[in-house]
């Protein structure tokens, strides 16, 4: 393979990670307040506020149940008014974000969702407020599941980067179909698909490793 | 010159609405009163009365069992004092303040006032032993300093010292119960909840945990409510006991009264829990229904050296050759409890008139006996 195709490769993958890097922290952003006030504002909850969690939780489900790439075209014109542009790795990042935060919020719902309720009671019978209880009790307790929740959802934004390429979104996907598919490249294709298997591993294992590392409930020294 | 307005409770004094100066309540750390608690009914299911005419107080400094089976409303009755749940009718005044009626910033502040132990020890699994003590006092804002010094003291004080760095999932259950009342006496409270605390322990660690709250309300005065559904808890550590049946009081007093002159069915089958066992299987293997040589009869008693005297005079008074077949004695709430087990002879002429005539002659002396059936 040609220098130039090599740092093709090398440029895409960087606009890859960019994507995703701030895609996944905005959706962090976003994901994870929305993800713990779903687990707590149930009837009798923490923040008890059923009529909020019920409309909340449609508006999750009806975007995690429209298809990316629909996603992608319909904001569009949303797209143009957060970043100016709706072509290119920047662009990319408000359909991606739009996409992961509610995927996140529902794993950190059911992460949350794990914690003991006996720990929320103890908290609040030495006085804790709600939002020491987030903090000081939920936040830690779940932590190990939260660090899964965000590794999977890293892992799941690399597959969407690969469709914001089909509306200019650059990236590898972008990349692979531009180079592999249409200028009839099995060896362009081949080397994209073995630079995404090699990062869902990487983040893979790092993911685990970290969650393992703060899981206290294992016995390990 | 405006009258003074009538009150339905003279000897309270109306300021402050959440501090009562009752000469009558002074000396009580936890007063319940006319206390009832109804859970609605919630999809489908249909509510449920939990507890109801619940009117007794806890003696400020004493340890005091409250025991029934599960379903009685311990639970309720234990989240009604510190506040995790409102009663639907009644107050609770926990140590001067009606807790029932704080919310907010307010109750918050007085639950640091009140410990609680929990049966699954409810510790953190993301802290170690130390970070577990710590919380409560993170959570009252104490500074780091200041919690760093107190969970030492405390680490030292509930005898696990070197455990300091270890995670709960390194530490065996009694350890794990010791963290538990280590964080529960963190702030210094003036009441200390246990929830079934040694109901998943072996019984001797059950021994160990009960022995250092002992120590605890000797030591600190602080005063212990014990949630339990095993007498021989109330046993080993309570002074006044609550026994709660369906949301009803049935039976309170003094643990040793109880024990000896426990009047209600329930409290009867509990003591069967734990003096059932007290007789000898040699002699529970003779007892049998069909009148034999000779009646059996326990008799429970009371004090030092209460049964001293009781069989010589017994014989003498009755003409009998009582024979003792068994006894026990047991200190219960600080008193000695005697458990004797008599045999009543039942000769061809006195026939069973012997058996009923003692039991009257210790009705009598109001000495609770009762009549376990009959040896060969």
């Amino acid at each position: 393979m040609s220098p130039e195709l090599i740092n093709l490769i090398i440029q895409a993958t960087g606009e890859t990670l960019f994507m995703v890097g701030i895609a996944a922290a905005l959706g962090t952003v976003f994901g994870l307040p929305l993800g713990v006030f779903l687990a707590t504002s149930r009837k009798g909850e923490l923040f008890a506020a059923p009529a909020v969690n019920a409309a909340l939780g449609m508006v999750v489900n009806a975007t995690r149940s429209t298809p990316f790439i629909i996603l992608v075209v319909a904001i569009i014109p949303f797209t143009r008014l957060i970043a100016g542009t709706s072509i290119g790795s920047t662009a990319a990042i408000v359909p991606l974000t739009i996409a992961s935060a509610p995927f996140i919020a529902r794993l950190v719902e059911a992460a949350i969702r794990e914690v003991d309720g006996g720990l929320i009671e103890t908290a609040s019978s030495f006085g804790a407020s709600p939002i020491q209880i987030v903090f000081k009790v939920l936040i830690p307790e779940a932590l190990p599941g939260l660090l899964l929740a965000l590794t999977l959802a890293v892992v799941s934004l690399l597959g969407y980067s690969a469709m914001v390429g089909a509306v200019g979104g650059g990236g590898l996907g972008d990349l692979g179909i531009r180079y592999g598919y249409q200028r009839f490249m099995p060896e362009m294709m081949l080397a994209v698909v073995v630079v995404l298997i090699a990062l869902v591993q990487l983040v893979q294992s790092a993911g685990d490793y970290l969650a393992r590392r703060v899981n206290r409930r294992l016995r390990h020294r | 010159m405006k009258a003074a307005p009538m009150n339905a409770h003279p000897s309270l004094v109306i300021g402050d609405p959440y501090e009562i100066r009752d000469t009558a309540t002074a000396d009580a750390m936890v007063r319940f009163e006319k206390i009832s608690k109804t859970y609605p009914a919630y999809r489908g299911k249909p509510g449920v009365d939990a507890l109801q005419g619940i009117d007794f107080a806890i003696a400020r400094g004493s340890i005091t069992g409250v025991i029934g089976r599960s379903g009685a409303g311990k639970s309720s009755l234990v989240r009604l004092i510190n506040g995790l749940e409102k009663p639907t009718t009644g107050r609770i005044v926990v140590d001067s303040k009606d807790i029932s009626a704080l919310t907010g910033r307010d109750l918050r502040h007085a639950q640091r006032s009140i410990g609680m132990i929990f049966q699954h020890f409810n510790l953190l699994s993301s802290r170690t032993a130390a970070d577990n003590i710590a919380l409560p006092l993170e959570i009252a804002g104490w500074s780091k300093a200041d919690i760093r010094a107190r969970v030492t003291e405390l680490l030292a004080l509930v005898g696990i010292a070197d455990k300091h760095d270890r995670y709960p999932s390194e530490l065996s259950g009694g350890q794990k119960q010791r963290v538990g009342i280590a964080r529960a006496l963190a702030t210094r409270p003036n009441v200390l909840l246990s929830d079934e605390a040694t109901s998943a322990l072996d019984p001797q660690t059950t021994r160990a945990i009960l022995d250092l709250l002992a120590n605890i309300n000797r030591e600190l005065g602080v005063t212990i409510v014990l949630i339990t559904h095993e007498m021989s808890v109330v046993r080993q550590l309570a002074k006044d006991v609550v026994v709660l049946d369906a949301g009803h009081i049935v039976e309170s007093g003094h643990v040793a009264d109880i024990f000896t002159h426990p009047k209600n069915p329930i409290t009867q089958s509990f003591l069967a829990e734990v003096t059932g066992d007290s007789l000898p299987v040699s002699l529970a293997s003779r007892i049998v229904q069909e009148p034999g040589s000779h009646a059996v009869i326990r008799v429970q008693v009371r004090g030092a050296g209460a049964g001293d005297t009781l069989i010589a005079r017994l014989a003498r008074e009755l003409g009998l050759d009582v024979s003792l077949l068994s006894a026990r004695i047991d200190e219960i709430g600080g008193h000695h409890v005697g458990s004797l087990v008599l045999g009543i002879p039942l000769g061809i002429s006195r026939g069973e008139d012997a058996a009923a005539r003692t039991l009257a002659w210790l009705s009598q002396y109001q000495i609770s006996a009762e009549r376990l059936g009959y040896v060969a």
